[in-house]
C-alpha cells in the first residue's frame, strides 16, 4: 500500500486562527473483568472518570463537557444510557455528546472530543467509552431474531476467520503467526494491572494447543468479553501547563469509513483503513511510520488482525506483516511494539477498546505506563476499527507540542 | 425542591467569538408519514441526500465530513446506522462519524468539524423509523434502569405530569395548551413536509392532562442538511444562514430532582449561543407536546414578538431522531428565502426536555 | 405474498444488573418495608437515592430513613395502563415527596375514585406488595392516607444501609414489539427465493449486480433497481471451519461457513457448504444451493462436480 496515492477528498482550504493543540493530561480505567458485579453502570464510569481526573489534578467543576462512546445500546438495554449516566459523570449543566461509530467508537470518541478543545470550543474535555458486557449478551445484541434474514451461521468469530484464511492465502503466511500473537499480547498483559486476562501460565504451546473454534482461528487467539471503562482528560496548552504529569500531545487524529459491503471491497486490508492512517500520518509529519513512530496501539479483536493491521497501516509492504510478527519486531521489546498493554485479545468491553487503545498510547507517550513502559516511546499510534471493517479511527500521540 | 443548575467551570467566560463563519446552506427533508414500510431506511434516506446535495451541486466525493444521528432502538435493529450509509455512497471512504442522538447533535459535531479548519463542508443527516415499534414503550428504555424503567413510564406520561406541574404552577391550562397545538397545525397547513396539516380536534385525554391535540403524530421521516465554512458558504447558497453560536446542555436525569416548569438548560445553551444578545424574529422549537412549548418560551425568553414554528413544530411531524435537525433546517430554510434574518433553533432529547440545544441562526444583512 | 413484506419482531432479553452500594441499600431496603434516602453534603435528602450528587457530581453514601407517607407534587391520570406498567386499572403517575425527603420518587398512585379525586399536595403513604424481591416494584403504588398530616415531625433518621442478604442485582425483563419490514429491494429478493430463482439488483451507474440487494449502491450512493437473476451456482472465495456450537443454531459441528460468490454477482455471500467432508472443502469450490422445502434461503451449497475455479477469477471478490 502507499499512503502517496491516497485522495484526500474535500481538503480545507483555510483554518483562521488555526487549531489549538490538544494535550491528554488524564487517563483512567477501569481493571477490566467478565462482569463487575459490584457496581451500577454508572459506578462502572464514574470510577473511570475519577481516575482520569485524579491523573489529571482535576475536580468536576473543572470540566467544560463531556463526550461518551459506547457500542449498541441493545448491549445493556438502554436507550441512550448518556441520559441516565449525565448526574454520575458531572455533566449536569454542560454540554455532553454521544458517539457510536461501532467497534471503533471509543476511537472517535476521543477524536470528537480532541475536536472541541482543537477548535477551542471548550479548553477542558472528559471524554469516556465503556461496555458493561454482564448486563446481556453481546452475540444476543449482535443477532436480534430479524425476520426473513438468514440466521447467523456462526458465531462471533466465524465473521472474522475467512478474511484471515483469505490474509494467509494472499501473503503465505504459516500457520503459526497467530498464536505468536496471542503469546505475546497475553505475556505483555500480565504487566498491566488494568488487563481482564492474567493467564500467568501461558506458555506457546498452550496457545498452539487450544481448540481450533473457526479454523483457522484458535481458543487462545480470541479476545474476552468484558466490563470496563476508560476515560481520558483532554485540554488546551493552558490546561496542560497546569497539569501536574507530562502531557501527550496530538499530532493527527483522522475517521475514515466505507461501506459495510460492496463489491470490490477489500476485507483484508479495507481501503478506509489505509487512507485513515494516511490522513494521520499527512496530518504529524510522518513519512516513514515504521521508522518515525515507537509503539502501535491496535484494535486486534483476533490475533491474526496484527500482520493484517502492520500492512494497512503501512508499518509493512503488502504481504510482509506476517514477517514483522515472526520476528519478534513487535515484541514489547521489539523494535516496534505492538499492544503493550495486551490489547484487545487480553480485554475487551466493547465500546471502550478504542478508546483503551487510544488512551494506551497516550500513556506511552507521557511516560506513564508502568511495567509495560516502551522506554524512549516518543511517538506512538492508537488505533480503532469496526463494523464489517469499515469504521476506523486513529490517533498519532506525541512526547512534545506539535510544531506549528 | 429543584436543583439549581451549575454553570461550567468556576467563572463562566464570556460567549467566544467562533474560529470560523459557518453556515447551513442546504436542507431537505422527506414527507413526513405515519408509517414508510414499504421503504427499508436507507430507501427513506437515499432521496433526501440526494435533494440535499443537488441544491449545492456537490457530489458526495467533494463533502469533507459527514456525520449522522440515529438510534438503534426505534426500529429494533442493532448498527441500523452502518447499513443507512449505504445512501451516502461512502466510495472512496469518506471522513465520518455518527451520533446516537438526534441529528441536531451530529450537526454540532460537524460545526465543531468545520471549526477546526480540517472540512470546509459537511453533510449531516438524521433518521428515524417509528412506525415499526410502540415509540411510547421504547423510550421508556432511555431511564433509568434501576428505578425508573422497571415500572414502564411511558413518554406521554412523563410530559404529562410535567404538563400538570406547569398548571398547578399557574403557566397555563388546557385551553392554553389547545391553543398553541391548534396554532401550530395551522401553521404545518403552509408545510407540504408535514404529518397533520392543519386544525386536529383535541380529543380525548391520552394521558391527563394531555389529549391526543398536545401530543406529536408518530411517524417516520428523514432530514440532511449541508454546512459550510466562509466563502464557500456563500460559493453554495445565495443567502447563507450562518450559525452564529451553537450549544447544548444537560439537566439532571431524575424528574423528582428537577423543576419541571423550567428549562435551565435550555435558557443556559441559548445564553451561550448569544441568544439573548439581540431579539430573534423566528423561533423552531423542538417541543414534541404543547406543554413543553410553554417550558421553551418562558426559558428562552420569546415574546408574541417572534414567530414560533412556522413549520408546525414537531406538534405537526416529529420524527424521532430528525426533528431536532429539521428545526434548524427550517430556521435556515426561512433565512434564505428572506423571510427571517435572525432565528433560533431549538433540539430537544430525554424524557421532560432533559436535554437541550440552542443555534442561533442569521441572514447577511439585506 | 403481498408485494412488501412485514413480521413481527420481539426484542426480548432479562438484563442482569448490579446495583452498586447505594442502589442496593435502597432496594434491600424496600423489601423489608424501608425506604431510604441519601444525604447530601450540604444536607438535603434525595428520595430515591441517587449514587452521585445531581448538583455537586459527589459520590453520595449517607443514608437516611424516610417515613413512608408523603405528598403529591405532581399528578397524571393514566386511564389506559400499558404493559409493564405497576397497576393494570386506571391509576395516577405521581411524583411523591416523602416526609424527611427533598426531591420527589416517581411511581403509582392507586385512586379508585378516579381522576377528581386527585390533586397536587394530597397526602399518600406506601402500599407494599406482597412478594418483595428487592426492586422497585416492592411499592406496589401509593395509596390516598388523607388521616396524615404533613411534614415537620418526620425527620429522617440516620440509616446504617445495611440489610442481612442485602440484593445486590436485579433481573430487569424488557420486552419490545417491532413489526419488521426490509423494504423493497429485499423483498424482491425474498420473493424470487420462495421460487428458487437468486435475484440481485444492478447499480446503473457501476453496473455492480448486488446480491442480496440492499436498495441502494453502496459506493455510488443510488437505488438499484434493474433486476438480475445470478447463479445459482458459485465459487467458494473463502471459508472457515466452525468447530464450536452456536446457540439457536441446529446444526452439528463441524462444518464449513463459507462466502461465496454466485455466478454473476459482483460480491460474495455467506452460505454453508454441506454434500462434501468438512475438511475437503477449499477455495475455489464450485457449488450449488440447496433449497428447503418450499423455498426461501438455501440450506445450504454443495459441490457441482466442476474443476475447481481459478484463484485469478476471483482473487478480486475475496
Amino acid at each position: 500500500m502507499s499512503a502517496a496515492t491516497t485522495t484526500v477528498t474535500g481538503a480545507a482550504t483555510g483554518t483562521g486562527r488555526g487549531k489549538e493543540p490538544v494535550a491528554v493530561v488524564g487517563v483512567g480505567q477501569t481493571k477490566h473483568v467478565a462482569a463487575r458485579r459490584d457496581v451500577s453502570i454508572a459506578g462502572l464510569v464514574r470510577e473511570a472518570a475519577r481516575r482520569a481526573l485524579d491523573d489529571a489534578g482535576l475536580d468536576w467543576p473543572d470540566v467544560d463537557a463531556v463526550v461518551i462512546g459506547k457500542a449498541p445500546d441493545f448491549f445493556e438495554g438502554v436507550m441512550m444510557p448518556e441520559l441516565y449516566l449525565a448526574d454520575a459523570l458531572g455533566a449536569v449543566g454542560k454540554p455532553m455528546l454521544r458517539v457510536h461509530t461501532a467497534g471503533s467508537v471509543g476511537g472517535s470518541t476521543a477524536l470528537v472530543a480532541a475536536n472541541l478543545v482543537a477548535a477551542r470550543v471548550h479548553g477542558t474535555v472528559l471524554t469516556l467509552a465503556y461496555e458493561k458486557q454482564s448486563e446481556s449478551n453481546a452475540m444476543w445484541g449482535l443477532s436480534l431474531p430479524i425476520p426473513f434474514q438468514q440466521p447467523l451461521l456462526a458465531g462471533a468469530g466465524g465473521f472474522f476467520a475467512p478474511h484471515v484464511r483469505a490474509y494467509m492465502r494472499r501473503t503465505g503466511a504459516p500457520d503459526g503467526v497467530g498464536s505468536l500473537v496471542a503469546y505475546k499480547d497475553r505475556r505483555n498483559a500480565l504487566k498491566n494491572p488494568y488487563a481482564h486476562l492474567h493467564e500467568h501460565d501461558i506458555t506457546l504451546e498452550k496457545v498452539r494447543s487450544s481448540p481450533m473454534l473457526w479454523d483457522p482461528i484458535r481458543y487462545s487467539e480470541t479476545c474476552p468479553s468484558s466490563d470496563g471503562a476508560c476515560a481520558m482528560v483532554l485540554t488546551d496548552r493552558a490546561g496542560a501547563a497546569r497539569a501536574p504529569r507530562p502531557a501527550a500531545w496530538l499530532h493527527g487524529g483522522a475517521m475514515r469509513s466505507e461501506p459495510t459491503l460492496f463489491a470490490g471491497k477489500d476485507f483484508v486490508s479495507p481501503q478506509a483503513g489505509k487512507d485513515c492512517a494516511a490522513d494521520v500520518y499527512r496530518q504529524a509529519g510522518i513519512a516513514d511510520p515504521r521508522r518515525e513512530i515507537d509503539a502501535v496501539e491496535m484494535y486486534v479483536p483476533f490475533s491474526w488482525y496484527e500482520p493484517m493491521w502492520l500492512e494497512n497501516l503501512g508499518f509493512a509492504a503488502e504481504g510482509e506483516g506476517w514477517k514483522l510478527t515472526e520476528s519478534g519486531v513487535t515484541e514489547l521489546d521489539g523494535d516496534l511494539p505492538v499492544n503493550m498493554s495486551g490489547g484487545v485479545l487480553s480485554t475487551n468491553p466493547i465500546g471502550a477498546s478504542g478508546m483503551i487503545r487510544f488512551a494506551e498510547a497516550a500513556l506511552q507517550v507521557r511516560g506513564q505506563a508502568g511495567e509495560h513502559q516502551v522506554d524512549g516511546a516518543r511517538r506512538v499510534l492508537g488505533h480503532a476499527y469496526g463494523g464489517g471493517s469499515q469504521f476506523f479511527s486513529m490517533w498519532l500521540v506525541g512526547a512534545e507540542p506539535p510544531a506549528s | 425542591m429543584p436543583a439549581p443548575m451549575p454553570t461550567s467551570g468556576a467563572a463562566p467566560r464570556s460567549v467566544p467569538r467562533p474560529l470560523r463563519d459557518i453556515a447551513v446552506v442546504a436542507f431537505a427533508q422527506t414527507d413526513h408519514l405515519r408509517t414508510s414500510d414499504e421503504l427499508s431506511e436507507v430507501e427513506m434516506l437515499m432521496p433526501v441526500l440526494h435533494r440535499v446535495l443537488a441544491q449545492t451541486g456537490l457530489r458526495t466525493g467533494d463533502i469533507g465530513f459527514t456525520c449522522s444521528g440515529s438510534s438503534d432502538y426505534l426500529a429494533g435493529r442493532a448498527f441500523s446506522f452502518t447499513m443507512a450509509l449505504d445512501g451516502v455512497g461512502a466510495w472512496p471512504p469518506i471522513s465520518e462519524s455518527h451520533v446516537e442522538m438526534d441529528g441536531a447533535w451530529a450537526l454540532y459535531e460537524a460545526w465543531t468539524k468545520l471549526l477546526t479548519g480540517d472540512a470546509d463542508t459537511a453533510l449531516v443527516y438524521a433518521y428515524g423509523k417509528s412506525s415499526p415499534g410502540s415509540v411510547r414503550d421504547v423510550l421508556t428504555r432511555q431511564l433509568d434502569p434501576y428505578y425508573l424503567a422497571p415500572l414502564w413510564p411511558d413518554s406521554v406520561a412523563l410530559a404529562a405530569l410535567q404538563a400538570q406541574a406547569l398548571i398547578d404552577a399557574g403557566d397555563t391550562d388546557e385551553p392554553a395548551l389547545a391553543a398553541v397545538a391548534s396554532r401550530n397545525r395551522a401553521s404545518a397547513a403552509g408545510n407540504p413536509h408535514a404529518q397533520l396539516r392543519g386544525p386536529v380536534p383535541q380529543g380525548d385525554y391520552v394521558v391527563r392532562p394531555l389529549r391526543i391535540g398536545d401530543c406529536p403524530p408518530v411517524g417516520d421521516g428523514a432530514a440532511a442538511v449541508v454546512l459550510a465554512a466562509g466563502e464557500r458558504a456563500r460559493d453554495l447558497c445565495e443567502r447563507p444562514a450562518w450559525i452564529r453560536g451553537i450549544d447544548h446542555r444537560v439537566e439532571a436525569h431524575g424528574l423528582g430532582v428537577r423543576d419541571l416548569t423550567d428549562s435551565p438548560s435550555a435558557r443556559l445553551a441559548a445564553e451561550r449561543a448569544g441568544a439573548f444578545e439581540r431579539p430573534v424574529d423566528t423561533a423552531e422549537l423542538h417541543a414534541p407536546f404543547s406543554s413543553q412549548e410553554v417550558v421553551l418560551r418562558k426559558a428562552l425568553r420569546l415574546d408574541d414578538r417572534v414567530h414560533v414554528n412556522p413549520s408546525g413544530g414537531a406538534l405537526a411531524a416529529h420524527p424521532i431522531m430528525a426533528a431536532g435537525l429539521i428545526r434548524i433546517g427550517e430556521a435556515a430554510e426561512r433565512i434564505r428565502r428572506g423571510d427571517s434574518d435572525r432565528a433560533l433553533a431549538h433540539a430537544t432529547s430525554g424524557p421532560c426536555l432533559q436535554q437541550n440545544l440552542v443555534a442561533v441562526l442569521e441572514g447577511d444583512p439585506r | 405474498m403481498p408485494e412488501v413484506l412485514k413480521a413481527p419482531l420481539v426484542v426480548e432479553f432479562p438484563f442482569t444488573r448490579s446495583l452498586g452500594p447505594v442502589q442496593s441499600a435502597f432496594l434491600s431496603g424496600l423489601r423489608e418495608r424501608v425506604v431510604l434516602g441519601v444525604r447530601t453534603g450540604d444536607g438535603r435528602v434525595l428520595v430515591p437515592p441517587v449514587e452521585y450528587d445531581p448538583v455537586t457530581s459527589e459520590e453520595l453514601g449517607e443514608l437516611v430513613e424516610v417515613a413512608l407517607t408523603g405528598t403529591v407534587t405532581t399528578w397524571a391520570w393514566n386511564h389506559e395502563p400499558r404493559r409493564g406498567q405497576p397497576l393494570d386499572r386506571p391509576f395516577a403517575w405521581v411524583l411523591v415527596r416523602l416526609d424527611g425527603a427533598d426531591t420527589a420518587l416517581l411511581h403509582a398512585l392507586d385512586a379508585p375514585d378516579g381522576p377528581d379525586s386527585v390533586r397536587t399536595g394530597m397526602r399518600v403513604r406506601v402500599r407494599w406488595a406482597e412478594d418483595r424481591s428487592g426492586a422497585v416494584t416492592d411499592i406496589a403504588c401509593f395509596e390516598p392516607y388523607e388521616a396524615g398530616q404533613a411534614a415537620a415531625a418526620h425527620a429522617p433518621t440516620v440509616h446504617d444501609g445495611r440489610f442481612a442478604d442485602p440484593v445486590t442485582g436485579i433481573v430487569a425483563p424488557a420486552r419490545l414489539d417491532y413489526t419488521y419490514a426490509p423494504g423493497r429491494a429485499q423483498s424482491a429478493h425474498l420473493h424470487a427465493l420462495a421460487e428458487r430463482r437468486v435475484v440481485g439488483e444492478r447499480c446503473p451507474s457501476c453496473r455492480k449486480v448486488y446480491v442480496p440487494p440492499r436498495g441502494a449502491c453502496p459506493t455510488c450512493g443510488v437505488a438499484t433497481s434493474e433486476r438480475v437473476e445470478v447463479g445459482p451456482r458459485g465459487t467458494v472465495t473463502t471459508y472457515c471451519i466452525v468447530n464450536i456450537k452456536a446457540k439457536n443454531l441446529d446444526i452439528e459441528v463441524p462444518y464449513v461457513y463459507a462466502h461465496i460468490a454466485l455466478d454473476g454477482a459482483d460480491l460474495a455471500l455467506h452460505g454453508r457448504i454441506g454434500g462434501i467432508p468438512y475438511d475437503q472443502v477449499r477455495m475455489g469450490l464450485r457449488v450449488e444451493p440447496v433449497w428447503p422445502d418450499g423455498g426461501g434461503h438455501p440450506d445450504h451449497y454443495r459441490p457441482t462436480g466442476e474443476p475447481d475455479a481459478d484463484y485469478e477469477t476471483y482473487k478480486e471478490l475475496l
